[in-house]
């Protein structure tokens, strides 16, 4: 487009037929076009000044990650000469196998997958369950009891934790598994209340008349829940199950009160990065004459194993991340 | 009829029974417990727990002698009151860009969401203490410099720090944007079209469409985003908190007070919030 442009401006300049004064009025008028633009079309300059916004914004944005990523592939020498500051000399991943020892990468890593995973599984199912119960039924108190499934997701969880803490101890489940798939299968797990408006939401726009139908067609209403709803659902479960994953896997808030005041085996990679320097000495402890410091290439090489998996779910279900908004009418129609 | 009116009842509450016992077992329980604690000094003995009455004393502690709370408090106001519109402001800018009709738009939709995916407490906390969420380039001190000219020291040095970790503000808006940009684009093009034929500005279209049609969106994202500012890891008063709840000499009760007090401020703030953003009456046009 640009090149048609360019022509059509060279062929005004090169035709003998027109003035000198014409083709510099027409030159004038197709300069100002290419840059201003007209009607709906965008000027050149509107568009550079777009584009340049959204590329520095988008830097701002990868700025830490792209600095993490290359501090951990620094070795100590490349961090203390100061003129290596964006390429290493040399391919260096010592600073990842330390990392990965010290974060005890088998135990965590496996701990991580099932705590997110496993909540999550149950979170989605009773959401699902609940959503549909407010979206599909009339039933008295429907507004006040929806008003205080948003209310809970609005109090500060810092009220709720300690006794929650406490029954939860009473109840011997800290330290294990089910002191976070009890929560979630009773409906109050991490962000709940987002899952079931978002349930709520997409129930709400499916027309009630397929129900009615399986009705008389003589369908119970867990038959029609699961042969019409759940199918039609497909994209809700999708969203709310990578997100409540993402947010299982990076919550610390309630994992180091259920899991680090009790001794036991189960631990998660963002636990491990928290701890990550006291794991390191005394893993590594510092000796008369080792170089066994850490350093900022080793803590970096840690967070960017710590965030790798995420990435890696991230980069190939992206669209489902970026497009849930849309895909499950949040906004409203 | 009324048999009909009766089975959907029994079905709703069927379904929505799990979150109910729910509720009522780990929120109105625990939050009626939590108010209990607040009123007494609690005392874990080796026998259990000992519980004594003082009234609202744990709450006069928490104002009076607690020496990081009044302090933290201001902090994080004056913090949010300063974050919450500039995060909101971004995402709606950031969005509009999205909105025009760029190329690799699912791109840079991916690199704003990014945050959203990888930024978790103890990532943040390893990210700043590197200052890699500063941008090398912008320098606080000169800003805070000029500003401190302009406004009283303690402002200036607020809005310095709002520079400083800019990289982690931008962070918290990546839902925020998604959410925007999901309303623009949902806005029907036609009333811009009008517009345009009488003569509008896209300045003028800008306040007189787009605005008043996203509004509630607008509310619903300063809402999102002084929850998710008010409940997160890195906020000072959470951790606070955190510490008294296990401190020997303070224990369960003074947390819980503690606990009570912010979330009385984090209500005011949302009431003030709504405030801004009521309807107001319709004016009447002639």
């Amino acid at each position: 487009m640009a090149m048609s442009k360019a022509r059509s401006f060279y062929t005004v300049l090169t035709n003998s037929d027109l003035s000198y004064k014409e083709k510099w009025r027409l030159g004038k008028a197709r300069l100002a076009r290419f840059l201003f633009g007209f009607n709906d079309r965008k000027g050149f300059i509107m568009k550079f000044v777009i584009y340049t916004l959204l590329v520095s914004i988008g830097f701002v944005y990868l700025y830490p990650m792209l600095y993490m990523f290359i501090t951990s592939m620094k070795s100590l020498s490349d961090l203390l000469d100061m003129s290596v500051k964006w390429i290493p000399t040399d391919l260096y991943t010592k600073n990842y196998k330390q990392a990965f020892s010290v974060m005890n990468m088998r135990e965590s890593f496996t701990g991580s997958m099932l705590i997110a995973l496993v909540p999550t599984i149950f979170q989605v199912i009773v959401a699902s369950l609940v959503g549909y119960g407010f979206a599909r039924f009339e039933f008295p108190l429907k507004k006040l009891l929806f008003g205080l499934m948003i209310f809970s997701f609005i109090i500060p969880p810092q009220i709720l934790m300690m006794p929650t803490y406490r029954l939860l101890s009473t109840l011997e489940l800290t330290g294990s598994l089910n002191a976070f798939i009890i929560p979630a299968a009773l409906g109050q797990g991490f962000n709940s209340a987002i899952f079931i408006l978002i349930f709520y939401q997409f129930f709400m726009q499916t027309p009630k008349s397929l129900y009615e139908a399986a009705e008389v067609d003589g369908a119970s209403q867990l038959t029609s829940f699961i042969k019409i709803a759940i199918p039609m659902a497909v994209p809700a479960f999708i969203v709310s199950f990578l997100f409540s994953f993402v947010w299982y896997w990076n919550e610390t808030y309630l994992t180091t009160l259920y899991l680090t005041s009790s001794k036991n085996e189960l631990t998660t990679i963002l636990l491990q990065l928290q701890q990550f320097e006291q794991n390191y000495q005394t893993m590594y402890p510092v000796t008369e004459n080792s170089p066994n410091k850490i350093n900022e290439g080793i803590k970096m090489a840690g967070t960017v194993i710590s965030i790798l998996p995420l990435l890696i779910v991230y980069f190939f279900l992206q669209r489902y991340f970026v497009e849930s908004v849309d895909r499950t009418g949040i906004t409203g129609e | 009829m009324k048999f009909k009116m009766k089975r959907t009842t029994i079905y709703g509450y069927l379904f929505i029974l799990p979150w109910l016992l729910g509720f009522l077992a780990l929120v109105l329980l625990p939050l009626i417990q939590s108010f209990y604690y607040s009123m007494n000094d609690m005392r874990i003995t080796p026998v259990g727990l000992k519980f004594k009455y003082v009234g609202f004393n744990n709450y006069l502690d928490v104002w009076l002698k607690d020496m990081f709370f009044i302090q933290e408090l201001l902090g994080f106001v004056l913090d949010t009151i300063l974050r919450v519109p500039v995060i909101v402001v971004f995402a709606l800018i950031i969005a509009m860009l999205l909105n025009q009709n760029v190329k690799f738009k699912g791109s840079f939709r991916t690199i704003f969401f990014l945050p959203v995916i990888v930024a978790s407490g103890p990532v943040i906390n390893q990210l700043t203490s590197q200052d890699a969420t500063t941008i090398p380039l912008v320098n606080q001190d000169v800003i805070i410099g000029i500003l401190a000219g302009l406004f009283p020291i303690w402002f200036a040095t607020q809005i310095g720090e709002l520079f400083g970790q800019i990289i982690i503000i931008l962070w918290y808006s990546g839902v925020q944007i998604l959410i925007f940009l999901a309303v623009l684009q949902k806005i029907d093009p036609s009333l811009y079209e009008a517009a345009k034929i009488d003569g509008g500005s896209s300045w003028e279209c800008f306040w007189k469409i787009t605005l008043p049609t996203i509004k509630p969106i607008v509310l619903v994202n300063f809402i999102y985003t002084l929850v998710s500012l008010a409940n997160s890891n890195q906020n000072p008063i959470i951790n606070l908190i955190y510490t008294n709840m296990f401190a020997a000499t303070r224990g369960y009760g003074f947390a819980s007070a503690m606990a009570w007090m912010y979330a009385v401020v984090i209500a005011i703030l949302l009431l003030v919030i709504a405030f801004v953003f009521r309807e107001r009456k319709p004016k009447r046009y002639v």
